[in-house]
């Protein structure tokens, strides 16, 4: 059995960490609101600000469930890995790099236009070199994630995962970024399809 | 040229969103990759672009962004020359 030891949502502009509100801002944009929690964080990561929307909910979401105990204090950079989904890819970008298209394409705006480069950043910032992967689904598929997680850490080579759902387009984000591991931390909840259903609704 | 530099150092930090970056925290011969402001590929891509589009220039040799791009005063330099060309 494996556990899901951390868990935070990013939703309507809300964080909230373990199910507990942890940050609640006044942003009038998305793009502010993000940047209004990073420096909440105060990760000193100036490279944010470079990033798309995917990459800095996916990165903040990160920051969050690793902010008490960093992974690699207990794992090596190959035990660790990262399995995302969501259901607009990288469309988010994609759209903006097309309205760059119109002046003069954005170099900047190119690279990220693919869903995985959230899962790269994520593993810069955490010094992460395990397994990766992304799906893309209609939405937040509780039983293919857990069951995908479980072989992830069943081969042997894994030990902790930063799973979850990052989904992001126009002003409309869900994030639910989750880190299970092969041993229970304090509060840690059974990784079962139907716990990850439970948390990722807020029920 | 001071105020070239000036605004060069404001079009580098909204061009390459190097928002935690105040115009004055960049020198005029500070090194702008790797152990300077420490900027990437990326970046470099994203100078070409910025001349480009704000000063109608383009670079026909890339082999030359190294030593272009070395430092603003040095992007400077080089605005300077192709604007009196």
């Amino acid at each position: 059995m494996n556990f899901i030891n951390q868990y935070c949502h990013i939703r309507d502009c809300v964080v909230t960490h373990q199910g507990k509100e942890f940050y609640t801002g006044q942003p009038s944009t998305l793009d502010n609101f993000m940047e209004e929690v990073y420096e909440f964080l105060s990760p000193a990561y100036p490279k944010f600000y470079k990033m798309d929307r995917l990459s800095k909910l996916g990165f903040l979401a990160s920051e969050i469930i690793v902010k008490d105990l960093p992974l690699l204090s207990r794992y090596t950079p190959e035990q660790v890995a990262v399995v995302l989904s969501n259901s607009s890819a990288s469309l988010d970008t994609d759209l903006r790099y097309a309205e760059s298209l119109k002046t003069t394409a954005s170099p900047a705006l190119f690279v990220y236009t693919l869903p995985n480069i959230v899962a790269g950043e994520i593993c810069i910032r955490q010094g992460i070199q395990g397994e990766n992967a992304f799906f893309v689904t209609e939405q937040f598929e509780a039983k293919q994630m857990a069951d995908y997680v479980d072989l992830v850490i069943a081969s042997g080579k894994t030990s902790g995962c930063i799973a979850g759902w990052t989904e992001v387009l126009d002003d409309h984000h869900d994030i639910f970024l989750y880190l299970v591991e092969n041993e229970k931390g304090a509060n840690g909840l059974e990784h079962t399809a139907e716990q990850l259903q439970k948390i990722y609704t807020g029920l | 040229m001071k105020e070239l530099m000036a605004n060069l150092k404001k079009q580098i930090i909204e061009a390459l969103n190097l928002k935690h970056l105040k115009p004055e925290d960049i020198g005029d011969d500070q090194p702008l990759f790797v152990e300077g402001l420490g900027l990437d590929s990326i970046d470099a891509l994203e100078l070409i672009v910025l001349l480009q589009q704000q000063y109608n220039i383009r670079l026909t040799n890339p082999q030359d962004g190294p030593k272009i791009f070395k430092s603003v005063k040095s992007i400077a330099e080089f605005i300077q020359q192709h604007q009196t060309a």
